[in-house]
């Protein structure tokens, strides 16, 4: 044991060759495009060069757009109507039909302005809605747009339309447009993979996968997605004014719901999480109609065609296709070896908090009181056990205490304030984290990202710096990563930092899960039946991990069916039953408590 | 002008009512929202059109044909588009399968029957009068869909069967009943009352591929606004949905009418995402 803390953690630095190598390996397919894409004037024909600036254009808006759906998993079907309002303000502006004319460049970024504002309105519903309620408003959004379009002859032109902006030279000329668009289309595509590559990107993903999981690691759904529709309405409403330019005349017609089925498959096909997949599934559409000259007439149905077997055979895309790294076998039989001892280092100095204490808590559901009048008092540095039979209100309490659920009666107290009622995503502020009876884990992302997502409220770059690469975030970034891999050390998984988590293990995933309320060096540590599905030898080294992490000064509620872990590792137990308190005492007090014995443990 | 109005609106709204009625019966037997409804009232339109006006055959055997063809069509839909993602609901795949094949059937109607709004046949020759059946078929299409639910909801074996499925996935299979069987029998039914909607309201919306895409949208905002599941909620929200477009279409014309039929709704969904009588409490942990 003693050997153990003296070393110096040598299984994580053996990882970081391995890691640079990967991000090696990542970058490759990007400088292969970029070198194509640069030298491209230099092999393609003039017809060529049309198609090559499209599936920039394209991209400006999908790279954008990916962030939207690839990465928060937001359905948004009709992000055409971007598309249409970008091109349309950006040549109503420079042809002057409502006011003096602007000069294009202005011009663009007014429409990246009003996109912007537009993606935000289109999204907003997403934060309310259901997925498909969501799916169905931005597909109206974008027939909607058409038809104004169509209606407001006066500044649209109506039917007859308004011809689109020329950029004055160099990026007038063919190849000059394209060397424009293309030089825009690398810029969206580095700022997309700063943040795919940030915690804003860790954070989408785990708003699609493990919303709750998300929430309880301090993350907020609105303020989160607000940012994203921002971005991904500009990008599109300037690919839009690109649009506009390329096709140098545009009518309501050109915006047909087809070219919005077109940038969400190229996503989908691209795979999630992913900035290179979408690229090339872009890339992929804009060229393959133009080698189906007779098949023009039905690329609409043959991307639904694609859409359908994506969804049916390849739902990871190509990324997933393309993860060489992840089709390696793991070893077979890995044992889960914590680090308790590390538990001080990575908690650093600990604050001293108060206790967490609930008074007469009382919640029902319908006519089930769920729990009905409840103290409970969790107190720093110790492990406190919650046990009862099922439907006793366990779970119940924890979701109380991590803000999922507001009780109707009572309250919960940290340090004597009252903690606000029924906000998850506030609880990882005031240092409370929890774990979930199923393991909430964002299956794409790699143990150690998993990991990372739960110090998400301690990185200190905004969304423009992350998107923009400044050093702030390359400080948040290295700090998280070696929290992360102290906190994956801790639990005994930091040899699996760069697997994929859906190809890891049940106990494996519950481990995952306390490294990742770990990185919050949470004050107090809701445990809901940690050792659920844990072999016996591992139940015995979560129970050491536990006792570390009380020791470290962390108040820990445990919520557990197996008695031994109980009555092993808990200085106080409470047993519910029906919502209320059976029995409360040390473990002794509770093993010779008779109503305990005879309802719940057994004689 | 009141009347006509009237008239058109009620007999429009309950085309919409009968579509969200289709996205219910879907609903109930899978807990799966797809994006082919507003294809099924498509395909009645078309297939009433192509079986008596291009084949020449009799009303009724049109009529019956048009209706199998929506069963047939939901089937499909069941077996190609819901069964393969139901095991993963929670990553919102059938929208983007139902999605996939709903643009399928509306591409290949459009190039292979048309892209322009095709006649459809009047079904009875009988002069044209103001109460005119354009406007009647679809009233009563709907009253009797409405009676034949709710008998068979009420009042048969086989109805029960659907709620049980409907209120209890697990419970109903632990009891026994034939899931898919009963899946795939509310696929059908869906089928044909969609079909039944395009059918009915023919006359008034044509044979044309693009009713697809709008009944899919006109059709769901009764769902949304009358509450998921709900039937009566969608047909009260279908026939004020059907006034409303009606009356802005007479007062401010066609294109701001649709602008505000979409702002009402957005800002009703988003006031009570649960629908105006909904209220429905979702557990995520």
């Amino acid at each position: 044991m003693d050997t153990q803390v003296t070393q110096p953690l040598s299984p994580p630095r053996a990882d970081v060759p391995v890691a640079s190598a990967s991000i090696a390996s990542a970058l490759l397919p990007f400088a292969a495009l970029l070198v194509v894409g640069l030298a491209f004037p230099l092999f393609g024909g003039g017809y060529w060069g049309v198609i090559a600036t499209r599936a920039c254009v394209y991209w400006v808006l999908v790279s954008g757009l990916n962030l939207v759906v690839g990465f928060a998993g937001q359905i948004a079907i009709g992000w055409v109507a971007l598309l249409t309002l970008g091109a349309y303000t950006t040549s109503v502006l420079v042809a002057g039909n409502v006011m003096p004319a602007w000069p294009p460049y202005l011009a663009l970024a007014a429409s990246a302005v009003v996109g912007a504002v537009f993606g935000l309105i289109i999204g907003l519903p997403a934060l309310r809605l259901r997925t498909f309620y969501f799916a169905i408003t931005t597909l109206g959004f974008a027939t909607i747009v058409t038809q104004v379009a169509l209606a407001w002859q006066s500044v649209t032109g109506g039917g007859v339309g308004v011809p689109g902006p020329i950029f004055p030279p160099p990026f007038s000329s063919q190849w000059g447009f394209y060397y424009f668009c293309f030089g825009l289309a690398a810029i969206c595509t580095w700022m997309t993979a700063n943040i795919a590559a940030s915690r804003f990107g860790r954070a989408l993903a785990a708003i699609r996968d493990a919303e709750v999981a998300a929430e309880a690691s301090g993350i907020s759904k609105p303020a989160l997605l607000v940012t994203v529709f921002l971005f991904a309405g500009a990008a599109a409403a300037v690919a839009g004014g690109l649009f506009a330019s390329l096709q140098s005349y545009i009518t309501p017609d050109a915006f047909t719901i087809d070219l919005s089925i077109l940038f969400f498959i190229a996503i989908l096909i691209g795979g999630r999480s992913s900035i290179i997949g979408p690229l090339l599934g872009t890339i992929l559409l804009t060229v393959l109609p133009e080698f189906a000259a007779p098949l023009v007439a039905w690329s609409t149905f043959l991307y639904a065609v694609l859409l359908l077997v994506i969804v049916l055979v390849i739902p990871g895309g190509i990324a997933e296709m393309l993860d060489f790294k992840n089709r390696r076998p793991l070893e077979s039989d890995r044992a889960i070896v914590p680090r308790p001892e590390l538990v001080a280092r990575l908690f650093g100095a600990a604050s001293g908090a108060g206790a967490l204490t609930l008074q007469q808590v009382a919640l029902s559901f319908g006519g089930v009181k769920a729990i009905d009048g409840l103290d409970l008092e969790i107190r720093p540095g110790q492990v406190h056990g919650l046990i009862g039979p099922n439907g006793s209100g366990k779970t119940t309490t924890l979701n109380v205490i991590s803000g999922y659920y507001a009780p109707q009666r009572g309250e919960v107290r940290l340090n004597g304030a009252a903690l606000p009622e029924a906000a998850l995503h506030l609880r990882a502020e005031k240092r409370i984290a929890r774990t979930f009876q199923t393991p909430r884990i964002v299956g794409s992302a790699s143990v150690l990202e998993n990991v990372m997502i739960g110090g998400t409220i301690d990185g200190q770059a905004t969304f423009v710096e992350s998107l923009l690469s400044l050093p702030r975030h390359w400080r948040d970034e290295a700090r998280l990563r070696e929290a992360a891999m102290l906190a994956l050390s801790t639990v005994g998984l930091e040899r699996l930092a760069q697997v994929r988590a859906d190809r890891l293990q049940h106990s494996e995933l519950r481990f995952t899960e306390i490294a990742r309320a770990l990185m919050l060096r949470p004050a107090f540590l809701l445990l809901d039946e940690p050792a659920a599905g844990l072999s016996v030898d591992e139940i015995a080294r979560l129970g050491a991990l536990i006792i570390a992490i009380s020791r470290a000064g962390t108040g820990v509620l445990l919520v557990e069916h197996h008695p031994d872990l109980i009555f092993d590792i808990c200085h106080h137990v409470t047993v519910l039953n029906l919502g209320k308190t059976l029995a409360a005492g040390t473990p002794a007090d509770i093993r010779s408590h008779r109503e305990v014995v005879n309802a719940y443990l057994g004689g | 002008m009141v009347q006509s109005i009237i008239l058109s609106g009620v007999a429009v709204g309950c085309v919409y009512a009968l579509i969200a009625i289709a996205y219910n019966v879907m609903f109930s037997a899978s807990r799966v929202f797809s994006f082919t409804a507003g294809t099924l009232g498509m395909l009645g339109g078309v297939l009433g059109s192509l079986f008596i006006l291009r084949m020449g055959l009799p009303v009724s055997v049109g009529f019956v044909l048009a209706l199998a063809g929506g069963a047939v069509f939901g089937i499909i839909t069941e077996i190609v588009a819901v069964r393969p993602v139901l095991k993963s609901l929670d990553q919102h795949l059938y929208v983007l399968s139902t999605l996939a094949l709903a643009l399928m059937v509306q591409q290949f109607t459009a190039i292979e029957w048309s892209t322009e709004p095709q006649p459809f046949p009047r079904l009875f020759d009988i002069a044209r009068i103001d109460f005119d059946q354009q406007f009647w078929l679809p009233m009563l299409a709907c009253a009797v869909s409405i009676v034949g639910l709710e008998l068979l909801y009420r009042h048969t074996l086989i109805g029960y069967a659907f709620l049980a499925i409907s209120e209890d996935n697990y419970a109903a299979r632990a009891l026994g009943l034939p899931e898919r069987g009963l899946r795939m029998a509310s696929f059908a039914i869906a089928g044909a009352i969609g079909a039944l909607a395009g059918f009915a309201g023919g006359e008034m919306l044509l044979a044309f591929f693009a009713n697809a895409p709008m009944l899919t949208f006109y059709g769901f905002v009764p769902v949304a606004l009358g509450g998921m599941g709900n039937n009566r909620g969608a047909v009260v929200a279908g026939l004020l949905l059907g006034l409303f477009q009606q009356a802005a279409n007479f007062l401010v014309g066609g294109i701001f009418a649709s602008v505000a039929v979409f702002t009402v709704f957005i800002v009703v969904l988003l006031a009570r995402p649960d629908g105006l009588a909904g209220a429905s409490l979702r557990r995520r942990v």
